[in-house]
């Protein structure tokens, strides 16, 4: 599903890379927690996966797709394929839920009547009943959250990109985020999640990717977040 | 493609812009009027020209008893004899169309009827010293007008020979200075409203740039992305070429009855004329404004 042959990235007007010689593979329907200090390479990881930067060498393959040789007007039609959720939750503060989560599928040419049946599924999926017509500012942050993965998550997307998604959100509600992650885990939907939070980490025992100073350091199924032995 | 989603994107960017996109329908306004005011003094040009074409005429003009010139206070008033022999000789040595004698009773005739409106100079002037003449069409005018002008300016009887063509070129410098004047300032508010269109745009990209990410992020093509922009340049552009349209008919009528007054032979703008350069407005207001609007995005809502 994700495929990194050697890859680096070097920033233009930064000596060290932020990533460099990365090979990994991630398979479809994997979890996988990508963890590492600020700067270690990981939000630089996402960013090559969505194609918003370009490794200086090495080549990467995203379902099925080499990224070198996809043009810039296929990119959004890759983009169809990952969904994103932030730190930051990026709602539209002018937009109800369901708007929000409609948004994502208006912007991308659907069909109203599919938006109609599929916005209401995706809104119970997150456990937001009842709460479709709320305002942004109305919501609490973990269910602002619930918001952004509804709206990465409406178009049925073969990976799910998620950067410190319980960065903003107290412990007691980020079990309800990683429940959601969970769920659209087990839809066949393969999740890369960037975190910090060693609990929810340990807790999940999932793949673990640790990056250090742009390197691969450890590789581990069911990992834990620090060094376990 | 769905078109109610890009129409309220669209009414959003405009009013959240309102402003910017009133300076922009302003200036687009003002400019396209200029320009199309420049047009139709072309317009006007170019129909007077051809109006005249076939009417421009050499006018010989005979001495009269009270005629001033140097050649008439030798000659006294033309005689008959003095009538004839400048007819055979304007007959003799060039390719003349039509020659017209026209009689110093049948000259103030006319000069009544045209200057009807304008009581004091007709209570005036009296029969005398409105003077006969020769009207002439030449076959080549612009060749042989000069070569008869000379000739007869030194023929007995002959008080001055008025080319038709030298009066019309004095009307046609000033309608083309008029409209030199305004298309230069048109140009430059061309070029204020193309940086105004630049600056909406990109202000408008700014105010919208949480959308536009997310956009980009849940896989928007950039067509959906920058169409909103691109339509929100041209409407803009367009309420702008309404107002101009209006101001241009304005401008036509007032235009039109300002010059009548001033030179009132052949001076006529038809509907026709009013439409054409109106439709040229609207393209040029299109493409300045779809143009930049482009052209801005693609600097500052990169994929």
């Amino acid at each position: 599903m994700i495929h990194f042959d050697n890859v680096t990235k070097t920033y233009a007007n930064q000596g060290r890379p932020a990533l460099e010689n990365v090979n990994l593979d991630v398979e479809k329907g994997e979890f996988v927690f990508l963890v590492g200090p600020s700067g270690s390479g990981k939000s630089t990881f996402l960013r090559l996966i969505l194609k918003e930067e370009r490794p200086t060498t090495g080549r990467i393959h995203v379902a099925g797709k080499d990224l070198a040789r996809l043009t810039n007007w296929k990119v959004p039609h890759l983009r169809r394929r990952i969904g994103c959720v932030f730190q930051d939750f990026r709602l539209l503060p002018n937009k109800n839920v369901y708007q929000n989560i409609a948004f994502a599928l208006e912007v991308i040419g659907k069909p109203r009547r599919f938006i109609r049946k599929v916005v209401p599924e995706v809104i119970d999926l997150v456990g937001l009943e009842g709460k479709r017509d709320r305002m942004p500012d109305e919501l609490s942050g973990g269910e602002q959250q619930r918001v952004a993965m509804a709206r990465a998550f409406v178009n049925r997307p073969m990976i799910l990109l998620a950067d410190e998604p319980t960065g903003n959100i107290d412990p007691a509600t980020s079990i309800g985020i990683m429940k959601v992650l969970d769920r659209i885990n087990r839809t066949g939907t393969t999740v890369v999640m960037a975190t910090h939070d060693a609990a929810i980490v340990d807790s999940m025992r999932k793949r673990v990717i640790e990056l250090e100073y742009g390197k691969v350091v450890r590789d581990q199924s069911r990992g834990v977040y620090g060094q376990a032995y | 493609m769905r078109f109610n989603f890009v129409f309220s994107e669209v009414w959003i960017g405009l009013r959240r812009n309102l402003t910017m996109t009133v300076a922009l329908v302003v200036v687009v306004a003002i400019s396209l009027s200029l320009l199309g005011t420049g047009l139709l003094f072309v317009k006007q040009v170019d129909n007077t020209r051809s109006f005249w074409q076939s009417r421009v005429q050499l006018s010989v003009y005979l001495c009269t008893a009270t005629d001033v010139s140097a050649n008439c206070q030798k000659s006294g008033q033309v005689t008959q004899d003095q009538i004839n022999s400048i007819r055979n000789e304007l007959l003799a040595t060039h390719d003349i169309l039509s020659i017209q004698f026209v009689s110093a009773k049948q000259a103030y005739k006319q000069f009544r009827q045209e200057f009807a409106s304008n009581t004091p100079i007709v209570k005036y002037t009296q029969q005398d010293s409105i003077p006969p003449s020769f009207q002439i069409r030449l076959k080549n005018t612009e060749v042989d007008a000069p070569q008869v002008t000379e000739v007869m300016n030194g023929v007995t009887g002959v008080s001055q020979v008025v080319n038709d063509a030298s009066i019309l070129n004095q009307f046609y410098r000033l309608l083309d200075g008029a409209r030199n004047a305004v298309v230069a300032v048109a140009i430059f508010l061309l070029i204020a409203a193309i940086l105004l269109v630049a600056n909406t745009i990109r202000l408008s990209a700014f105010n919208r740039r949480r959308e536009t990410s997310i956009m980009r992020l849940v896989g928007a093509s950039n067509f959906y992305v920058q169409l909103p922009f691109l339509v929100e340049g041209m409407i803009a552009g367009m309420i702008g070429w309404l107002v101009a349209t209006g101001l241009l008919i304005g401008v036509k009528s007032v235009l039109m009855s300002t010059l009548q007054s001033i030179f009132p032979y052949g001076v006529t703008l038809s509907t026709t004329d009013l439409v054409e350069v109106i439709i040229v407005a609207m393209i040029t207001g299109l493409l300045i404004c779809g143009s930049t609007s482009f052209l801005t995005l693609r600097r500052y809502l990169r994929v």
